[in-house]
């Protein structure tokens, strides 16, 4: 499988930010997202899981069965960690895995890996933000998606939890699995590639940088 | 079906355990009904004529107090943009959450309103009316409410802006209501309002999360 950009073009209100941006990544394959703040990268990612449609060019996942949109096939992960303060750890994850389809039986062994276990019986609401990010994450391993789109996927994270995504996502790319992250820090990939994007300069609008 | 049931169960899980929402409604439903006798006078006939209108009335303003929060907290917390990452379609998250709303707060205002019926002199014959047609129509507030919801999802003030967009689009539940209860009342038995009622409420439940759903998309942008 295989995420293709063609030729994307983005504006938010009067502002361009992406011009005649293209990439591909391949199964496997890593892309991070760097730049400066405001130039785009979460917007990008929401372009890339189908919330909003590029002014121009399209997004697609080649090799998809029944012609599944890029959104049904993604893990999005944003700022907001999708965690119910109202409900306990336990719950927001036996919620998700039910509405992502996953398998219910994994819960347990998914919250043991992410260190949630022991507050498993707290309301979210009492968790720290760290603790909340985590929490977040766990959606990536309760369902299986090909895609992970991850915006600042280590922020509050501490250093053991740092490694412990970083290790999650080199199995998710091992195992044939395709992630584009936009990030500040270092994500502890093996290899990933870094697609900076630039603030689109008036005439000349060039939001691509190079693909090293 | 299982993320439908899944989303409908934690919706009313959530409702119920925060309680505030509910709270809020049942209780200004309270008081406006308290109210009115004191605005009105107490002419127990007049009362006891007016009572189905003023019970249905004061349900609808009390309903549209929750309709506010309907998708304000998953956009806030990031569950609507998983949500929509699912395999289900955002039509069915809006008929899961409408279904929730009808569940936890309409539901609970139609089985209070014959206790209320009481303050306001309301004939004993009149309670079963009252409650059929309001069980019957309410799911239209509860699923037209998620358009209102859904458009002013962002706005500032925008549970202001619902009363002005849903208010109106309540108009025939509210006339039909009241006509179904006196055709219940008279000889005729159910009438036509009824069936118009209940015809209101089965288009509200089709077509209403289209046009959620399609506000909803738009405001992930």
């Amino acid at each position: 499988m295989r995420l293709v950009a063609d030729d994307i073009s983005i504006s938010r209100g009067e502002r361009r930010l992406i011009q005649g941006l293209s990439f591909a990544v391949d199964a496997g394959e890593a892309l991070v997202l760097t730049g400066p703040n405001g130039v785009g990268k979460t917007t990008l990612l929401r372009v890339l899981a189908g919330f909003i449609p590029p002014n121009a060019g399209a997004v697609r996942l080649e090799g998809a069965v029944d012609e599944a949109s890029v959104g049904e096939l993604a893990h999005y992960v944003g700022h907001a960690n999708g965690v119910k303060a109202g409900l306990t750890v336990r719950e927001n994850a036996r919620f998700w895995v039910r509405y992502l389809v996953g398998d219910v039986s994994n819960v347990e062994a998914v919250l043991e890996n992410l260190y949630l276990a022991e507050i498993a019986e707290v309301p979210a609401g009492y968790l720290s933000a760290g603790q909340k990010r985590r929490l977040g994450l766990v959606r990536l391993l309760l369902a299986e998606r090909p895609l992970w789109l991850l915006d600042e996927p280590t922020a509050a994270l501490d250093v053991a939890s740092q490694a412990l995504l970083s290790g999650f996502m080199q199995r998710h790319l091992d195992g044939g699995g395709m992630l584009v992250a936009a990030t500040h820090g270092p994500l502890g990939l093996a290899d990933a590639r870094i697609l900076e994007l630039a603030p689109a300069i008036s005439d000349e609008a060039m939001a691509s940088g190079e693909v090293s | 079906m299982s993320a439908f049931l899944a989303l409908l169960a934690r919706d009313l899980r959530l409702a119920f355990r925060e309680g505030s929402a509910l709270g809020a409604a049942l209780g200004f439903y309270l008081i406006v009904v308290t109210m009115l006798p004191l605005g009105l006078g107490p002419d127990m006939a007049l009362l006891s004529r007016i009572a189905p209108g003023l019970l249905w009335l004061a349900l609808l303003l009390s309903a549209l107090l929750t309709l506010g929060r309907l998708f304000e907290a998953d956009l806030e917390d990031g569950s609507l943009d998983v949500m929509a990452t699912g395999t289900l379609p955002l039509e069915a998250v809006v008929v899961a959450k409408g279904l929730a709303h009808w569940l936890s707060t309409a539901l609970p205002l139609t089985l209070l309103a014959p206790m209320l019926g009481l303050m306001l002199n309301l004939d004993f014959a009149a309670f079963p009316p009252l409650v059929a047609t309001m069980l019957i129509g309410t799911p239209a507030i509860s699923f037209i409410g998620t358009i209102g919801a859904a458009l002013t999802l962002r706005s500032r003030r925008g549970s202001l802006l619902i009363a002005l967009l849903v208010l109106p689009l309540y108009v025939p539940t509210l006339i039909f209501g009241i006509g179904a209860i006196a055709s219940l009342l008279g000889p005729g038995g159910a009438g036509p309002s009824l069936m118009i009622l209940g015809a209101i409420s089965l288009g509200a439940l089709v077509l209403a999360p289209i046009a959620a759903a399609a506000a909803l998309r738009a405001q992930l942008g």
